[in-house]
């Protein structure tokens, strides 16, 4: 029996994946502008993205609707792809930002800094890099340890990730104005984001993408073992404290403007793994679009399902990816490394 | 080469095997036999550095292997590990692995590599699938590739550890006539294998690591007549003569 994983393999399938995505994520995109509470037309949002647009239509799109989309793309490419190398490091298919406290020890810092500085917007980025590696370095130390289960981590990190959370909160409770708009940032919102809210995460979020696809040789390794790897000459210790610092730099930048967004990271790489294969490169381009694409249309469906009013992403989010992640629970008592 | 000079090996403090000296000879397939935590495995580990040492030298080419790196060692010493992870990757994707040690960072595999890969695939006779994902072949067949990873990693030495578990006859004597071929290149093969009877009758010398130290080492004829599996295995080793050659059996 041919299973849907068995023609992953074959090229001519993998270009319709290719194109699939690609397609969905331009059309969310375009959507994105163009629907909300008030639709506008597609010829208007292009001229309005021309500079050549006029009245509150144009505004719209520039000042509000062009970062959201933006930010969408931006946060979920980011999300997906620290998604993808945690559960290839960690060998482990349960583990995402948002699962084992990344996200969380972000949004801290986040907090912190806007408790102690709250002027210092464009330093956000990094605090958000440094509580997402204490996230990511906590929940790395305690598997190496204690060597635990993987559903032992994934309950490590998830006690890990409540902690953090309390941290915010206490934070926000002596600093009532440590978060702006504290509700969007604890369920993951990109409503009112600004171009120059954007800046600083868009030259992380870039840069690392790229470092990490230069390292999908690195990756792919790993992936088979430490002892195999090791024996191919790859220093394992220092190439998994590397990609893991990547991608608590890329979930760190996601959340500084997106908030605590979950599942992204878990649901992506899962389903690219199952059209793509295991390849890492292939893999982290395709996670790549692939968040980009989800979180777009997630955000979309947010803002249209019961226009006017809106509903955030990160509860479309949760009612998408909390059954998933069930799922996997369950699928994992069968123990094996790769899902 | 490699050679091990009054090797010390084990884990914390707890030695399972001292002072093992051997020299790892090209063009010869050396089985290395012994009983359950005989520390055969941790050896293997210990030569390829994923285990430290707890006293003795292990030189490479002469250089003691704590003064070269691991992408050095991984250029001279190949491993067949016995258990790993089956990502859900092409079979040629996974021989092109083998070809890691030779790049340096960002790893952009040559079209040497490649055609390198070509020829392994053929060599160990998994071309016919090298296109399907390892995780739907046969445990024989992920072997071969396996193998075929070996060779492209073109090393003078190769560990194998317990290469012939979870197959079936036939594959096994494959994996062993595999083993030939490779010490007949010119490589010095060393596998730790349970079945006494396929290790007497495929490989060119025996050693046998028993009580905390390596007992014997030399041709299977000396090994069947020192009685010395005998004695380490607590069995009754006897053969006959066949049309193909001694063959093993124990009681």
């Amino acid at each position: 029996m041919k299973s849907w994983r068995t023609s992953s393999i074959h090229k001519a399938n993998k270009a319709l994946v290719w194109a699939a995505l690609g397609g969905l994520a331009a059309l969310a995109a375009v959507l994105s502008l163009c629907l909300g509470a008030v639709p506008v037309s597609l010829g208007d949002t292009l001229r309005a993205l021309l500079g050549r647009g006029e009245g509150p239509q144009a505004q719209i799109i520039l000042y509000a609707r062009l970062p959201r989309t933006c930010g969408c793309l931006l946060a979920g490419m980011a999300l997906a792809v620290a998604g993808t190398v945690i559960q290839a490091v960690l060998s482990n298919p349960m583990a995402a930002p948002n699962i084992i406290g990344v996200n969380a020890g972000a949004g801290l810092m986040v907090a912190l800094l806007g408790a102690i500085a709250p002027t210092a917007a464009a330093f956000i980025p990094l605090a958000a890099f440094f509580g997402a590696l204490a996230g990511v370095m906590l929940v790395l130390f305690i598997a190496e340890r204690t060597g635990a289960s993987k559903l032992t981590l994934i309950l490590a990190g998830m006690a890990v990730s409540a902690i953090f959370s309390a941290g915010i909160d206490a934070v926000v409770t002596f600093v009532p104005d440590a978060l702006l708009g504290y509700s969007d940032f604890r369920i993951g919102s990109l409503a009112n984001l600004t171009m120059a809210k954007l800046a600083p995460a868009f030259w992380v979020i870039l840069p690392a993408v790229a470092l990490v696809l230069s390292l999908a040789g690195e990756l792919d390794v790993l992936m088979l073992g430490r002892d195999v790897s090791q024996s191919l000459g790859l220093r394992v210790k220092p190439m998994r404290l590397l990609l893991l610092a990547l991608a608590a730099a890329l979930a760190g930048a996601a959340v500084s403007f997106c908030g605590l967004l979950g599942f992204v990271g878990l649901i992506v790489p899962h389903i690219m793994r199952r059209l793509l294969g295991e390849e890492s490169r292939i893999l982290i381009l395709g996670s790549a679009l692939g968040g980009a694409a989800m979180l777009t249309v997630c955000d979309l469906l947010g803002r249209v399902l019961f226009a006017p009013y809106e509903l955030p992403v990160g509860i479309v989010l949760s009612f998408v990816g909390g059954p998933f992640f069930i799922f996997l629970l369950l699928k994992q008592r069968g123990g094996r490394i790769h899902d | 080469m490699i050679e091990l000079r009054g090797l010390w090996l084990g884990y914390g403090r707890q030695a399972v095997l001292s002072g093992v000296s051997m020299e790892l000879t090209p063009g010869k397939v050396l089985a290395l036999l012994g009983p359950n935590g005989c520390g055969k495995s941790t050896l293997l580990k210990t030569i390829l550095g994923l285990q430290p040492k707890l006293g003795g030298e292990i030189l490479v080419d002469g250089t003691p292997s704590d003064q070269i790196t691991p992408r050095q060692l991984a250029q001279k010493v190949t491993y067949l590990a016995q258990s790993r992870n089956t990502p859900n990757i092409s079979a040629r994707r996974m021989v092109l692995h083998g070809r890691f040690p030779y790049l340096s960072y960002p790893r952009r595999y040559r079209k040497e590599d490649y055609e390198m890969v070509e020829k392994a695939l053929q060599w160990a006779d998994a071309a016919a699938f090298a296109d399907r994902s390892m995780e739907e072949l046969s445990g024989g067949q992920r072997q071969k590739v396996y193998l075929a990873m070996a060779l492209a990693q073109d090393t003078e030495t190769i560990l194998m550890d317990e290469p012939t578990t979870f197959l079936d006859v036939a594959h096994q004597l494959e994996v062993m006539a595999t083993a030939r071929r490779l010490a007949g290149e010119g490589r010095a093969v060393l596998m730790v294998l349970h079945d006494l009877c396929l290790a007497l009758r495929w490989a060119d010398e025996i050693a046998v690591a028993a009580e905390g130290s390596l007992l014997f080492r030399g041709a299977p004829e000396e090994a069947f007549k020192s009685g010395i599996l005998n004695r380490a295995f607590g069995v009754r080793l006897a053969r006959v003569m066949t049309e193909g050659g001694w063959q093993y059996y124990y009681q």
